[in-house]
């Protein structure tokens, strides 16, 4: 009975991080882009700075009227946020934050590849809208997802493998365990690509030709309205909540900082996250987007071979040492 | 994952000597999901959707992979998820995307092979059932003890063992992706060479007027539809 209570309490820890974390990032994202553009952003919706803006949107959201055009495929069109959102709350369970047994959902063996794999998965429910919809728009916001996932999930794995290697283990905590301050440094073309490969798979400026607004309106998801689109956006936040953490704990060194590792090594943990989150949003202003040749390119000229030289650099090392 | 650890729990709820005649959860549990599996195999190779037979492959394959979770081979399971769902699938449907994928049935997908098709699908699943029974009778999977499928022991069993075809299987695939380069630069070579991204969008486009039909009826009626075409 005691197993239960355990499991039922991580579960429920892990589902209320996954639907504040989001949020918090995505208030973020209204105040840090606006100051970046010199606005103020929300300052009316809950008093304090407009706190409660994203609140106040999901309840616009969930007071719209939900709409399936006439044309489409009714049940996939229903099925596909769905698909779209619950592979980040699956990542959120293996993601650890702390050391030992107690910070993590669950203890996985390989990791590595449950948190990659089931990312991917998470692109399904973008296809499924995109086809779903009968609309030239979606359909085509539907392939650009799926070249752009095509392309990115090599570098993304590569690199991942890279750590694995690195690391002599392809569990998540494993791998924080073995994290040492060198490891920076030598990894550091791994994490740069990691962290870009996986803004293109999240589809996050400037890599977010499938919902490219001034070309195909908004890709796969234009017929969407109400909450199933709230289900969207709300998939590209928690998108970006699990690869900052996944960058983290890969590459950051998760919970190991200068002092505090023991007892406040989650802190070391969230600040390393936030930082990440920041970057994102700051690329998101900064950038224009790519276009879909350069995406490409970018990928399979770029990063697949700076992926491949990390692979070789850390074996070399590896033996070396 | 929560279903690994709940397969761990009902194993040892039920430890016991084995025996076709008291199943113990996991069994159960094994039986219902291949049960489904199957199911959903047989709807994608008979549903007459094109897009659909491909979603039911997602399920038919992550239900293969929750039998190897079953299984404890949890580094199988998840590079099953990752290779089979995540990219062989996708990719498959951004082809069909590409070329043609009308929402509703497709009746021209029949290729008329039924029979034939049925016959080479159970002489093949009747040949692998025959060996597998026969090379593992007596093999019973201790799922109490130690995980008989974790990365390591699959690393060391495939690194140890099974070196030779591992480099020979590698071989393979860098022929076949060494031919994929050849054949596409070919036929680059032969159609005066438009770049390659304005020729996907315009077959892409071309694709879109075929396939999205603009109202309810022409989805009930896909002979019309064709007809169209």
């Amino acid at each position: 009975m005691n197993d239960a209570l355990d499991v039922a309490l991580r579960l429920l820890v892990v589902f209320v991080v996954f639907l504040t974390f989001p949020l918090i990032v995505g208030q973020t994202e209204h105040k840090v882009m606006a100051h970046m553009q010199g606005r103020l952003g929300p300052m009316y919706a809950g008093g304090f700075h407009g706190w409660a803006q994203l609140v106040a949107d999901g309840v616009k959201f969930a007071q719209k009227e939900d709409i399936v055009p006439a044309g489409a495929d009714r049940r996939i069109f229903q099925l596909a946020p769905a698909v779209a959102l619950l592979p980040y709350l699956l990542v959120l369970l293996a993601i650890p934050i702390g050391p030992g047994e107690g910070a993590v959902g669950q203890v996985l063996d390989a990791g590595v590849f449950f948190v990659l794999a089931v990312m991917g998965v998470g692109v399904l429910g973008s296809l499924m809208a995109g086809w779903a919809s009968a609309n030239k728009f979606s359909l085509l916001g539907g392939l650009r997802t799926a070249a752009q996932l095509l392309a990115y999930e090599l570098p993304m794995l590569l690199t991942a493998a890279s750590v694995a290697m690195a690391a002599g283990t392809v569990s998540l905590p494993g791998i924080v365990d073995a994290f040492e301050w060198w490891w920076l440094p030598w990894q550091i073309v791994g994490a740069i690509v990691f962290f870009v490969a996986g803004l293109a798979e999240l589809q996050r400026p400037p890599f977010d030709m499938p919902v490219a607004d001034s070309e195909i309106i908004f890709g796969a998801y234009t017929e969407y309205t109400g909450l199933r689109f709230a289900l969207f956006l709300l998939a590209e936040y928690a998108g970006i909540v699990v690869l900052c953490g996944l960058t983290t704990v890969l590459f950051l060194g998760g919970w190991h900082g200068p002092w505090g590792a023991d007892g406040l090594g989650w802190v070391w943990t969230l600040l390393k996250a936030a930082v990440l989150a920041f970057v994102v949003i700051w690329l998101r202003v900064t950038y224009p987007r790519l276009r879909e040749d350069q995406l490409q390119k970018l990928s399979w000229t770029l990063l697949v071979p700076l992926s491949l030289a990390q692979i070789a650099l850390t074996g070399v090392v590896k033996v070396v040492i | 994952m929560t279903l690994a650890s709940a397969a761990a729990t009902a194993s040892l709820a039920a430890s016991g000597p084995h025996g076709f005649l008291s199943p113990t959860g996991v069994e159960i549990a094994f039986l219902l999901v291949g049960l489904a599996t199957f199911g959903a195999a047989l709807v994608t190779v008979t549903t007459r959707q094109l897009v659909h037979a491909a979603l039911w492959l997602v399920v038919t394959l992550g239900g293969l992979a929750v039998e190897y979770l079953l299984l404890t081979a949890e580094f199988i399971a998840w590079v099953q998820v990752l290779i089979y769902v995540g990219s062989v699938v996708v990719l498959l449907l951004f082809g069909l995307m590409l070329t043609r994928a009308p929402i509703g049935r497709s009746p021209d997908a029949d290729s008329g092979n039924r029979w034939a098709a049925l016959t080479v699908a159970v002489a093949a699943a009747a040949a692998l059932v025959w060996v597998v029974v026969d090379a593992f009778r007596a093999t019973w999977i201790d799922l109490d003890g130690p995980a008989a499928g974790s990365t390591e022991v699959t690393g060391a069993s495939l690194f140890q063992n099974w070196v030779l075809p591992f480099e020979a299987l590698s071989v393979l695939l860098l022929a076949a992706l060494v031919g994929a380069i050849v054949l596409s630069r070919k036929a680059k070579a032969e159609s005066s060479s438009p770049p390659m991204n304005a020729r996907g969008a315009t077959q892409s486009s071309r694709s879109v007027t075929e396939s999205s039909p603009p109202g309810p009826d022409t989805r009930q009626d896909p002979a019309e539809q064709e007809g169209a075409r």
